[in-house]
């Protein structure tokens, strides 16, 4: 007897009769497991998201979870949101969804060898479907590296919106969420005052991970601080506010979380406009030449 | 798949005031634990199989005399841990009595500190033991359920292909099982499907006996099968 063998047989997924055949198992989390499957009618390969065999019968808070993660993603059609396409129950009770199969890296290995700015254009990416999440007045809560994916092409993907919960829903009981990346207020439990803003944690957890081990430049702290602030009032009111102070710190432009001193304005505004700077160098020296050799 | 609306605990009706059902919970538990219990016994306590099937014996004996089990809180432990905690007070007792009845032969028992054997701790050991025994019993099951049912050609392809475990290139093994048996590929396909789908649900309900609350069932379905496995299907 192949006792390996036969915990898979428990394990898998019954997907006999439906229009999908298992491939092989490519995540385990707490929330569930994913496999890649291939969808027989379309003949194309999807992932198929199931509750883990002991927890995934319908009217179980789980398969309740899992229906609403499915509901959230029906609702967030956006390029950084992972497309869904089928939810329903399998023939062994557990309740299921098929989304695209995101084929890419992980945040910390697309991290390795990119430039800062590099990075901050990432982390813009990352930004904007929770903005648009925020703007359809969905919350993700589980904002951490582990839930970005880079596709093949460049492409941003914010993953699992299991705990995403409406920003209109009165408060819930528990910690939900991932301690290391965790907002205070959600750490604590205090659900009715998590809001966008835990997100922005998250969100400042994500930047503080991309720029581990670099020196950092005292404004982009500055984003960083706010970001993680404890406060919820103390941090970025919005995604898109947190978005335009990264826009502004590429561009070399003042950010609004900290106030220069004035050698840091010359900095900036010298590093800003290096070109000018090298053309007027130039000029200068060119001139101070004419002029010396005129004058012998 | 669904599970009964109250479910039946062998480990709680252990305790049962009404005998009939001590005896039947008696008789789960026993067939249930057999096995690990005398594997336990042969590699921590490095004595003989036959000592071992005393050993064995006479454990059950005593938890069913003494009635071991009804001081069994499952907020403490998993009842399989328990178990075994009571298994080692029980061979620890039997092998210093024992001792003593050699009077000074100096054959005191030595509990074997070498817990890692092929890379397994003594635990791992018991709880692979106790899914090999749980595996064991619902193949039985399955059996007899698919002899009840006229589905022996399913038990026979489950036993085919994943007791034997026939091959990992699916496409290929169902073609070869087909000629083998005689049948489209597509059948054979539904047969295991069946045979599947009943042992899934004859394990998971063996679980439910076999633990005390539903917390410990999830549990011990997180432990013993949520191991990541890969593979194709």
């Amino acid at each position: 007897m192949n006792v390996d063998r036969l915990r898979r047989v428990i394990s898998a997924p019954d997907v006999s009769g439906t229009r999908y055949k298992l491939l092989e198992e490519i995540a385990h989390g707490g929330m569930g497991v994913i496999w890649s499957a291939i969808d027989t009618q379309l003949d194309r390969k999807v992932a198929l998201k199931v509750l883990p065999v002991w927890d995934g019968q319908r009217d179980t808070p789980g398969s309740e979870l899992l229906l609403r993660e499915a509901g959230v993603l029906a609702t967030l059609e956006h390029p950084g949101i992972v497309p869904i396409h089928d939810a329903g129950t399998l023939p062994d009770g557990r309740v299921y969804y098929a989304m695209k199969l995101v084929e890419g890296r992980q945040l910390a290995d697309a991290r390795a060898g990119a430039s800062r700015g590099d990075l901050l254009r990432l982390l813009q990416r990352v930004i904007e479907p929770v903005a648009f999440a925020h703007s359809c007045g969905i919350i993700h809560r589980d904002l951490k590296p582990e839930n970005v994916m880079v596709g093949a092409f460049g492409e941003v993907l914010v993953m699992d919106w299991g705990v995403a919960k409406l920003a209109s829903t009165g408060a819930e009981s528990g910690v939900i969420g991932t301690p290391a990346y965790m907002a205070p207020e959600q750490a604590a439990g205090q659900n009715d005052r998590v809001d966008e803003r835990a997100d922005i944690y998250g969100l400042g957890g994500i930047l503080r991970f991309l720029l581990e081990g670099q020196v950092i430049p005292r404004p982009l702290a500055a984003i960083v601080a706010t970001a993680t602030a404890a406060e919820p009032d103390s941090r970025y009111a919005s995604a898109v506010a947190l978005s335009a102070d990264i826009a502004r710190f590429l561009d070399a432009e003042p950010v609004s979380v900290y106030r220069e001193r004035w050698w840091e304005i010359v900095l900036r505004w010298t590093l800003r406009n290096h070109t000018l700077l090298l053309l007027l160098l130039a000029y200068l020296i060119m001139r101070g030449l004419t002029l010396f050799f005129l004058g012998r | 798949m669904n599970f009964p609306p109250t479910h039946y605990s062998a480990v709680r009706e252990a305790s049962s005031s009404e005998a009939g059902a001590r005896g039947r919970a008696w008789d789960r538990l026993v067939a249930a634990y057999w096995q690990p219990v005398l594997r336990y016994i042969v590699m921590k306590w490095r004595v003989e199989e036959s000592e071992a099937k005393d050993l064995t014996q006479g454990f059950f004996a005593a938890a069913i005399e003494k009635n071991y089990f009804a001081g069994y809180d499952a907020s403490k432990a998993r009842f399989r841990t328990y178990l075994r905690v009571c298994l080692d007070g029980y061979v620890a007792n039997e092998r210093k009595s024992a001792a003593r009845a050699k009077r000074g032969g100096g054959a005191e028992h030595v509990e074997v500190d070498e817990a890692l054997l092929a890379g397994k701790n003594l635990d791992e050991y018991f709880r692979e033991e106790w899914v090999r025994s749980l595996f064991g019993m619902a193949v039985d099951e399955l059996r007899a359920l698919s002899e009840e049912r006229g589905k022996e050609i399913a038990y026979r392809l489950f036993a085919k292909y994943d007791l034997d475990d026939e091959g990992h290139d699916p496409e290929a093994s169902y073609q070869r099982l087909a000629a083998e048996f005689g049948l489209p590929a597509t059948q054979v396909t539904n047969h295991l499907a069946w045979a599947r789908r009943e042992f899934r649900r004859i394990v998971l309900a063996s679980l439910r006996e076999l633990t005390a609350t539903d917390e410990e069932f999830r549990e011990e379905a997180r432990a013993l099968l949520g191991v990541s496995l890969g593979g194709s299907e």
